[in-house]
C-alpha cells in the first residue's frame, strides 16, 4: 500500500515548512523511523522519519521549496505491498512523531563556496577535488558531523583533507572551522568564488544578489515585526565587575577540567538577571491585549551569532539554576547550537534574553527585542580603566557595560532603570568568594 | 543358462559350504542387478549418473567372502560394488547414494558409488585414483602399531591406477614395513579407454610383485571360488604378520567406464561379445547346478528374490528426502561453519 | 601475549629448540602420536628438531620414509583415519607439491566427504621462507597455495612461546593443520616459553605493538623486521600497531578490523609474493567490511611477482623487504 508523507507541523504556530534537504530519492528503500528528508522551519531543521517501510515512489516537492503544513511532500510504497493509489494523507493534528535533532543550516546549505578552507588550491577547483579525494572514512565523518569537507583546511599529504582533520573541525563546530579556514587562508573570499557561482551571506560578492534562504527570511520577519510592534527604549548602565572576573577567574580551570565546559563571565551575568527579574516581574512579562501577561517561569535566551545565523536557545527555569548549572546548561546549548543540533524545544518558551556582546569590543549595543518578551539586556566588552572610587581614591577597575532595549508597552523608564541598577548592584557584589 | 546334468565329480570349492557357495551367487546376482539398477533409473531421468561393474561380480563376491567382517578395513575404489555390498553393504544403503539423498553415509555429496561405512570398516575415498592406496598403507600402519593380530586391510584398484606414482609409493611402505595389507588388482584389461598394451609393458601387473619383495599372485577371476582362495591366502597372511601381497584377478569390464562414456569409440562390439561367453554369473550359475548345489528353479527363485530385494530398497531409498541447502555448510571443520574461517 | 600455562616458570629457547620440545612433550604423552618424514629418525632431522627421539620412541614411532612425499603424506592420512595421531614432515616446503592432491583433495575433504564418519587430525610440520640463501627451492613461501582451501587450517607462528602452544593446540586439532616454520627464525628468535602443557588456540592473532595512526599485519619472519620498523617509527613520534596473524587459516578478523576501525589505515607486510598472496584476501576483507573508516588505500609490502628469490645474494635481498624498507612503507601511510 502507498503512503503519502505530507509537511509536518514542527512549532505550535508552524504555518509552512520547507524541503531543507532530501535524504532519499526515487527508488531508495527506507526502514520505518528512518530519515528521509529534512524539512527546514523557523531557522530549525528537523529529520523527519518514515511512518513506514518501503520504497520511495515519488518525490513531491523540490529541495529549497515551502509548502503550507499538512501538503503532500513524498509517497513511500510500502514493501510487499502491491503498487495502488496512495492512501489519502491523515487530516488529525499534525504533530510529527519525535523530529531527530535539528541540524542547524550548517555552511553546507549557507556557504556552500567556502572553497579557500580545502588548502588545497583556492579554485573551485580546487574545492571540488578536495571533495573527490575525500577518503571513505572522510565522508563518513563529515555526514555525521554535518561538516561540508570543502570548508576544513586539510593537513594531510598534498593538502588532503584527513580523517582527524574532521573530527577536529567537529569538536570546534562550524562556525569556529569556517573562521579557522577563513583565517588561514590567504586570499580573501571574493577571490575565490566560484566562476559563475551565487553570492551568499558568508560570501557576498559586490554587485550580486545574495539569495534569501529561509534562516534570513524569517531573521527579517520577526525583526521587523519586533521593531514595528514594540516601542523600543533605551537605557545602559556601567557595572564593576572586578570581583566577580575574579571570582571566575579563581574557578575557570577547575570548572573547565569538571564539566568540559568554558566558565565565561555569562552564568554570573544570568544568576544577577534571574535574581533581578525576580525583584522585577513586569521584565519578565508580555504584552498582550488583554494586559501585561506576567510568566510564572523565567526561561532565558541566550542570543548566540553564528557564522550565518543567528539562534536564541533558552534554558528552562533558569531563575532556579545555580551558576554552576547555568554554566552547564549555556555550555550544552552553545556547543548544541555551534553543531547545528539545536530542537525545537531548545528555541522555543523564551521569556527574557541575554546577549553576551562584548566578544568583539562592542562597548555599548542596542539589541531588537525577541518578539513576545518585555525586554532583552546585553553584556558588552569588560575593559579595564581608572575609575574614582567613593572615596575619591583613583583604582584600575574592570568595567562592563550592560545595555537593555525594553517594551515600552511594558515598562516605563522607572521599571527599567530599576531592574538595570539592581542587576549592577547584585554583579558588583559577587565574588571574588563564592562558590558557583 | 546351459542345460546341465548334476556332476558326480567333486566341485574345487576350498573350504565353502554350500550356503556360502549359494551366498556367492546371490551376491554375484544382486550386484548385477543393482548395477542395471542405476542405468536404468539414469535413462529413467532420475539419477544424472552410473557406473558399471559387469564382468567383476565373481572377482568381487569372492574377495568379500574372504574378508573378516568387524576386524578388516576395506579401501576400494568407484567400481566394486559387489564387494561392498559383500562385506555388510545394504542395497539400500548403496541406492542411497545412487539418489543422493540426506540419509546416504556421504549425506549425498559424493557421486555415488564412492561408498563409505565406518561401522562396516569401509574407509572412505574420492574419485583420485590411487589416492586412497597411502591411506590404506597408512591404516594398516596403524592395526600393526597397535599390535593388531587378525586384523589387515584389503585394498582394491583397477589395472589403470597401478600406473599412479602413489601406487608405488604405497607399496613400496607396505613392503618396507611388512604391514598386514594386500593389494588386490582387478585387472579388467581397460583404463577408460586405454587397453593394457598402452598402460604397461609388463602386462602381468602380480610380477611387480618381486620388485617390492613381497609375494604375488594371478588368478581367475572369474571364478569366485578361485578368488576366494586366492584372496584367503593373502589375507591370512598378512593376519598373522607374515606381510603385504600382491594379488591380481584378471576379469573384463563388459560396459563402458560410465555412463559418460560411450566405448564403441575404443573397442569392438565383437570384442566384448568374444568376452560374454566367459561371463561369470551365468558361468557360476551353471557350476552351481551342474554341481547340485542349487537347481534351476532354485536359481530362478533367487533372481527373483534379488529383485525383490532391489525393488524394495530402491522404493525406500527413492522415497528418502533430499540433503536442504543448509545441510551444505556441516563437517567443513569441527564444530560449527563460519564464513572465513 | 594472551597464553595460560599451568606453570610460572619459563625457559629461553630459539624456534627450532621450541618445536624440539613440544614434540618430545606429544610424544611422551601421547602413544598416538607417531612422526614420519625424510631423515627424521636416524638424522634426527635436518635442523636435529628430533634428535635422539628414535632411541627414545622407537623406529616404529620416529619413522624414516622413503623419498616420496605424496605417500608421506597419504600414509598420515590413512593413520589419521584410522585414530593415530600422525605429524607428518616435509623437509622443506619447497618439496611439498607432489603432495598437493594428499593435502588439498583428500585431507582437506575428509570429513567433509564423509559427511563426518571419517576424520582427519592430522598435523603436516615444514620449514618455509628464504634470507638463508636457499635460493630456488630452499626459500619459498607456501601459505597462498593452501590457504584458499575450506577443511584446512594453517599456522605461522614467529615467536618460541607461540610454537609450542600453536604446535600443541595443531597436535590436538581434530581436522588437518599445516605448520609452516620460518627456517631463518629457528635460531634467530629466541624468547620466553612458559614450561609445562599449553596451548594457543588457532584463529587468534596477537598484538605486538599498539598505535593509533597505522595497523601493520604481518606473520613469520617478517614480524620481527615490522615490530623493529615500527620502533623506529616510535622514535620518529610515528604510532603504529603491530599486529602477528600467528595464524593463517583460520584467521582473527576481529584484530584486523578493530584495528583498522581505530588506526584507519592498513599495511600489510608479507614475504610471499604480492599477487594473491594472503595480504590480498585481507585486502578484500578489509574493504568489504571497513569501508568507511579508512583513511588511505590499503597497502601491500610483499616480494614481486617472480618465481623465486636468487641464490645471489643482491637477487635475494631485491626478493625480500628490508626493514628499512618496511619502514618506509609506514611513514608513507602514517603521513598520507
Amino acid at each position: 500500500m502507498a503512503t503519502t508523507i505530507t509537511m509536518p507541523q514542527l512549532g505550535e504556530t508552524v504555518t509552512e515548512g520547507t524541503v531543507a534537504q532530501w535524504l532519499k530519492k526515487v527508488g531508495d528503500s527506507v526502514d520505518k523511523y528512518e530519515a528521509f528528508v529534512e524539512v527546514s522551519t523557523d531557522k530549525v531543521n528537523a529529520e523527519v522519519p518514515s511512518p513506514v517501510t518501503g520504497t520511495i515512489r515519488e518525490v513531491l516537492v523540490k529541495e529549497g521549496e515551502t509548502v503550507a503544513t499538512g501538503t503532500p511532500i513524498a509517497v513511500i510504497d510500502e514493501v510487499g505491498a502491491a503498487t495502488s493509489a496512495p492512501s489519502a494523507p491523515p487530516q488529525a493534528s499534525h504533530a510529527p512523531a519525535a523530529p531527530a535533532a535539528a541540524v542547524a543550516p550548517a555552511p553546507a546549505q549557507a556557504a556552500p563556496a567556502f572553497t579557500n578552507g580545502a588548502g588545497s588550491g583556492a579554485t573551485a577547483n580546487g574545492a571540488e577535488a578536495v571533495l573527490r579525494g575525500a577518503s571513505p572514512a572522510v565522508r563518513r565523518l563529515a555526514r555525521e558531523h554535518h561538516i561540508d569537507i570543502r570548508t576544513i583546511k586539510g593537513t594531510g599529504s598534498n593538502g588532503r583533507v584527513t580523517a582527524d582533520d574532521v573530527l577536529a573541525a567537529s569538536r570546534m563546530g562550524p562556525s569556529a572551522a569556517v573562521g579557522q579556514a577563513i583565517a588561514s587562508s590567504p586570499a580573501p573570499a571574493a577571490a575565490s568564488a566560484p566562476p559563475g557561482g551565487t553570492s551568499t551571506y558568508g560570501n557576498p560578492i559586490p554587485g550580486t544578489i545574495v539569495p534569501l534562504n529561509q534562516a534570513r527570511r524569517i531573521i527579517a520577519e520577526r525583526m521587523v515585526e519586533s521593531k514595528h510592534t514594540a516601542p523600543h527604549a533605551w537605557s545602559m548602565v556601567e557595572i564593576d565587575v572586578t570581583n566577580v572576573w575574579k571570582w571566575r577567574t579563581r574557578e575557570k580551570d577547575r570548572f573547565e577540567r569538571e564539566t568540559g565546559y568554558k566558565l565565561t563571565l555569562l552564568p554570573f551575568f544570568i544568576r544577577a538577571v534571574v535574581e533581578s527579574l525576580a525583584a522585577f516581574p513586569l521584565m519578565n512579562a508580555k504584552f498582550t491585549p488583554e494586559g501585561l501577561y506576567v510568566n510564572k517561569d523565567v526561561n532565558v535566551g541566550i542570543a548566540i551569532g553564528l557564522a550565518t545565523n543567528l539562534v536564541v536557545p533558552v534554558i528552562k527555569r533558569a531563575d532556579q539554576m545555580s551558576i554552576k548549572g547555568l554554566a552547564i546548561a549555556g555550555g550544552e546549548l552553545i556547543d548544541k547550537a555551534r553543531r547545528g543540533k539545536l530542537g525545537v524545544d531548545d528555541l522555543a518558551g523564551g521569556t527574557f534574553t541575554v546577549n553576551n556582546n562584548g566578544a568583539n569590543g562592542s562597548w555599548a549595543s542596542a539589541p531588537i527585542i525577541n518578539g513576545g518578551q518585555a525586554g532583552i539586556v546585553t553584556m558588552e566588552t569588560v575593559v579595564k580603566k581608572p575609575v574614582v572610587r567613593d572615596d575619591d581614591s583613583i583604582a584600575i577597575r574592570s568595567m562592563m557595560n550592560s545595555c537593555l532595549s525594553l517594551d515600552h508597552r511594558v515598562v516605563d523608564g522607572y521599571v527599567a532603570s530599576g531592574f538595570l541598577a539592581d542587576l549592577k548592584k547584585r554583579l558588583e557584589k559577587m565574588g571574588p568568594e563564592g562558590s558557583l | 543358462m546351459a542345460k546341465t546334468d548334476v556332476k558326480t565329480g567333486t566341485l574345487e570349492r576350498r573350504g565353502l559350504s554350500d550356503d556360502q557357495l549359494r551366498a556367492l551367487l546371490r551376491n554375484m546376482l544382486l550386484q548385477r542387478q543393482l548395477d542395471n539398477r542405476g542405468f536404468q533409473l539414469n535413462r529413467q531421468g532420475k539419477v544424472p549418473f552410473a557406473l558399471g561393474s559387469e564382468g567383476h561380480e565373481a572377482l568381487q563376491a569372492g574377495a568379500a567372502m574372504a574378508f573378516s567382517r568387524g576386524k578388516d578395513l576395506l579401501a576400494p575404489y568407484y567400481r566394486d560394488l559387489g564387494l561392498c555390498l559383500g562385506i555388510g553393504l545394504s542395497p539400500y544403503e548403496i541406492l542411497l547414494s545412487i539418489f543422493a539423498r540426506a540419509a546416504d553415509h556421504n549425506g549425498g555429496r559424493q557421486f555415488p558409488n564412492h561408498y563409505s561405512s565406518k561401522a562396516a570398516g569401509l574407509m572412505s575415498f574420492s574419485s583420485i585414483l590411487a589416492a586412497h592406496i597411502p591411506h590404506a598403507v597408512g591404516a594398516a600402519y596403524a592395526l600393526q602399531y597397535r599390535g593388531e593380530k587378525g586384523r589387515a586391510v584389503l585394498a582394491t584398484c583397477g589395472d589403470g591406477t597401478t600406473s599412479e606414482g602413489e601406487w608405488h609409493e604405497s607399496m613400496n611402505f607396505a613392503a618396507i614395513h611388512k604391514l598386514p595389507f594386500v593389494m588386490l588388482v582387478e585387472n579388467n584389461e581397460w583404463a577408460i579407454s586405454t587397453p593394457l598394451d598402452k598402460q604397461m609393458a609388463q602386462p602381468e601387473i602380480w610380477k611387480r610383485a618381486a620388485g617390492y619383495g613381497i609375494p604375488g599372485r594371478r588368478f581367475n577371476g572369474f571364478d569366485p571360488i578361485e578368488t576366494y582362495a586366492a584372496v584367503k591366502e593373502a589375507m591370512d597372511r598378512a593376519r598373522s604378520g607374515g606381510g603385504p601381497s600382491l594379488i591380481e584377478g584378471t576379469c573384463y569390464r563388459y560396459l563402458a567406464h560410465s555412463t559418460d562414456d560411450n566405448d564403441m569409440t575404443y573397442r569392438t562390439k565383437e570384442e566384448v561379445l568374444e568376452h560374454r561367453k566367459h561371463d561369470p554369473v551365468p558361468r557360476f550359475e551353471s557350476i552351481l547346478v551342474e554341481y547340485g548345489v542349487m537347481t534351476a528353479q532354485d536359481v530362478e527363485a533367487m533372481r527373483k528374490d534379488v529383485l525383490r530385494e532391489t525393488n524394495e530398497a530402491t522404493d525406500k531409498a527413492e522415497s528418502m528426502p533430499y540433503p536442504e541447502p543448509k545441510d551444505l555448510y556441516t563437517h567443513v571443520y569441527e564444530g560449527a561453519w563460519e564464513p572465513w574461517q | 601475549m594472551a597464553v595460560s600455562s599451568s606453570s610460572a616458570t619459563s625457559t629461553v629457547m630459539n624456534n627450532v629448540e621450541a618445536v624440539r620440545a613440544t614434540l618430545y612433550e606429544a610424544m611422551k604423552t601421547d602413544d598416538r602420536t607417531v612422526i614420519l618424514g625424510e631423515d627424521v629418525g636416524a638424522r634426527g632431522n635436518v635442523f636435529l628438531i628430533t634428535k635422539d627421539f628414535i632411541n627414545e620412541f622407537g623406529p616404529e614411532r620416529v619413522i624414516d620414509t622413503p623419498i616420496a612425499e605424496a605417500s608421506i603424506v597419504g600414509i598420515a592420512v590413512g593413520m589419521a583415519m584410522e585414530g593415530l595421531r600422525p605429524v607428518a614432515e616435509i623437509q622443506f616446503a619447497d618439496f611439498i607439491y607432489p603432495a598437493f592432491n594428499q593435502i588439498v583433495g583428500e585431507a582437506a575433504k575428509t570429513r567433509y566427504r564423509s559427511n563426518g564418519e571419517y576424520t582427519c587430525p592430522l598435523v603436516i610440520r615444514t620449514p618455509y621462507g628464504g634470507g638463508v640463501r636457499g635460493a630456488l627451492s630452499h626459500s619459498v613461501s607456501i601459505e597462498a597455495l593452501f590457504y584458499h582451501v575450506p577443511g584446512l587450517k594453517i599456522v605461522a607462528p614467529a615467536f618460541p612461546a607461540d610454537v609450542k602452544g600453536l604446535l600443541n593446540a595443531s597436535i590436538d586439532d581434530p581436522d588437518p593443520v599445516l605448520f609452516l616454520e620460518h627456517k631463518k627464525t629457528y635460531r634467530l628468535i629466541k624468547g620466553e616459553v612458559p614450561d609445562g602443557h599449553y596451548t594457543i588456540p588457532l584463529g587468534k592473532a596477537n598484538i605486538l605493538k599498539e598505535g593509533t595512526q597505522l595497523s601493520v599485519v604481518s606473520y613469520g619472519l617478517y614480524v620481527h623486521w615490522a615490530l623493529e620498523a615500527a620502533q623506529k617509527l616510535q622514535e620518529e613520534g610515528l604510532s603504529v600497531e603491530v599486529i602477528d596473524l600467528r595464524s593463517i587459516r583460520p584467521m582473527d578478523k576481529g584484530t584486523i578490523l578493530r584495528s583498522v576501525e581505530k588506526t584507519r589505515k592498513l599495511l600489510i607486510v608479507h614475504e610471499d609474493n604480492k599477487f594473491g598472496g594472503i595480504g590480498a584476501e585481507i585486502s578484500a576483507m578489509v574493504a568489504e567490511e571497513a569501508l568507511f573508516h579508512l583513511d588511505a588505500p590499503i597497502r601491500r609490502l610483499a616480494a614481486p611477482d617472480v618465481p623465486a628469490m636468487g641464490y645471489a645474494l643482491p637477487l635475494e635481498e631485491e626478493y625480500m623487504s628490508s626493514p628499512g624498507e618496511m619502514a618506509e612503507a609506514m611513514r608513507e601511510l602514517v603521513k598520507f
